[in-house]
């Protein structure tokens, strides 16, 4: 297994080698599959870009309806990293990624994402793809990325993209002005990911993310997932399918019940 | 912050036009309560030049009830709730420049029907300007007390029925202040101002603690 992710590594570019390996550990009751190794810890930081992010989760616990979903979850993610969150259905895959979000109260443990910034608010650095698209049907799918760009938007990161090159990326140039509601699953789904694009947050938690998309759309988000692991972004995924990246660690959630 | 509120003020305001119906539906309706009154009361024009304020007021209520129960709901139901808690603007100003924009698509089309709604009960002229002036400073503090019902009911499927009965009771002193300064405003023993001010007060009130109550209550039930 070892000797697998290795010769994995070593197909990978240096580029992400050097900037996004991830730190990862982790407790009962989730096991531990397919860890990247570790960079030397001199190459986190590179000299020209922005601090290496770390997203630390320890001992988070979460009840909804008075019952525990989640218990003592605890992992380390380093920019540049991926993570899938992988179990059976309810296990509290959407749960995970709702507290990662700040959508829902912790019962205990904490999340901290270091290196954000001057506030380190994860919610604020964080985009969010649930199982709803978050867009207008009534909207064009122009407006409805350019009214996420404006309200999600801090300050205008350079690495923000104008809502025509973040189409273009998902492969919906021919979309920008047809009505969000008159298009099909797979090209809402698209047009959803396109949001995470208009707008620079360095953290995406993304629940189920290739729902509805065919093979060509996969390999569209497989690659804007791995640049943006190499701008240094991370990647939470719960997800049933794979990815299509490389060196992805992975979160089994679940002890028998 | 700044271009976010503008963001979404025209993104509500968008939605409104484009989807129409609500603005409109809520003048039709508002005309049908109109209508079918003298039906009811008999069409005694001493009579409905009397009760013509009051009419017009719980007419505007009803109507502007009509359209309350989606405020939220649609954006619960397609995600974007969840998109709106994650901005920089915090969801209490979040909910206020719905209101706003909720307000202008459904209250103020009221308030421009409510004239020649009232020419058909009988309203002398000083009556019509007083049910407008009261409309155009009541109705929003209507649409804030509604956000609370709407947020409230939000993830009750059709929930516009328990919205009704969580809105209505709390809308009383709205509609009592509104009703006494259009009264005043016709000639009766109480002065204008003294009414109208209250109402003022009222609708202030509203601004500032109900978007502060529709957001606890979005919080909450967001988890």
């Amino acid at each position: 297994m070892n000797a697998l992710i290795i010769t994995l590594a070593a197909l990978t570019p240096v580029s992400r080698l050097w900037r996004g390996a991830s730190a990862f550990s982790i407790d009962f009751p989730m096991t531990l599959t397919g860890a990247p190794p570790e960079s030397p810890p001199a190459s986190r930081q590179p000299a020209d870009g922005p601090p290496i992010l770390r997203l630390r989760v320890a001992g988070v616990c979460v009840a909804r309806g008075g019952r525990r979903v989640l218990e003592n979850v605890d992992f380390r993610l380093a920019g540049g990293g991926a993570l899938v969150v992988t179990g059976r259905n309810g296990v509290g895959k959407s749960t995970l990624l709702r507290a990662l979000a700040g959508l829902l109260p912790l019962a205990a443990g904490t999340i901290a994402l270091e290196g954000g910034g001057a506030d380190d608010d994860f919610t604020r650095l964080s985009h969010y793809l649930a199982h709803a698209d978050g867009m207008k049907a009534a909207l064009s799918v122009g407006e409805n990325l350019d009214f996420w760009a404006a309200y999600l938007g801090r300050e205008r990161d350079a690495r923000s993209r104008p809502a025509t090159e973040a189409l273009a990326a998902v492969g919906l140039s021919h979309a920008l002005h047809a009505p969000f509601g008159a298009l099909s699953a797979g090209q809402k789904r698209r047009a959803a990911l396109a949001r995470l694009l208009v707008v620079w947050r360095p953290l995406w938690l993304l629940d189920e993310p290739l729902t509805a998309l065919d093979r060509a759309s996969r390999e569209k988000i497989a690659q804007i997932m791995q640049a943006h692991c190499a701008l240094g972004g991370l990647i939470v995924a719960a997800t049933h399918e794979s990815l299509g990246l490389d060196g992805v660690a992975e979160l089994a959630l679940g002890a028998p019940a | 912050m700044t271009s976010a509120i503008v963001a979404l003020f025209a993104r509500e305001w968008r939605i409104a036009r484009r989807i129409g119906g609500s603005g409109a539906m809520g003048v039709v309706f508002f005309l049908t309560l109109v209508v079918i009154v003298p039906f009811a009361v008999g069409p005694d024009p001493n009579l409905l030049a009397r009760i013509g304020p009051a009419i017009l007021w719980i007419a505007a209520l009803l109507a502007s009830l009509l359209a309350f129960d989606r405020l939220f709901q649609a954006d619960a139901e397609d995600g974007s709730l969840d998109l709106l808690h994650m901005g920089e603007t915090p969801l209490e100003v979040a909910v206020l420049v719905k209101c706003a924009a909720h307000w202008m698509a459904t209250g103020l089309p009221l308030i421009f029907a409510a004239p020649f709604l009232g020419l058909m009960l009988q309203q002398e002229r000083m009556a019509l300007l007083g049910v407008v002036a009261t409309l155009l400073v009541g109705t929003p503090a209507l649409t804030l007390i509604g956000a609370i019902g709407a947020a409230a009911t939000v993830t009750v499927r059709r929930g516009g029925l328990l919205m009704a009965l969580l809105v209505l009771p709390l809308t009383i002193p709205v509609l009592i202040f509104g009703v006494s300064a259009a009264e005043a405003a016709a000639g009766g023993p109480v002065p204008f101002l003294s009414p109208f001010a209250i109402l003022c007060a009222i609708t202030l009130v509203a601004a500032a603690l109900c978007p502060f109550a529709a957001a606890a209550a979005l919080r909450h039930l967001g988890e």
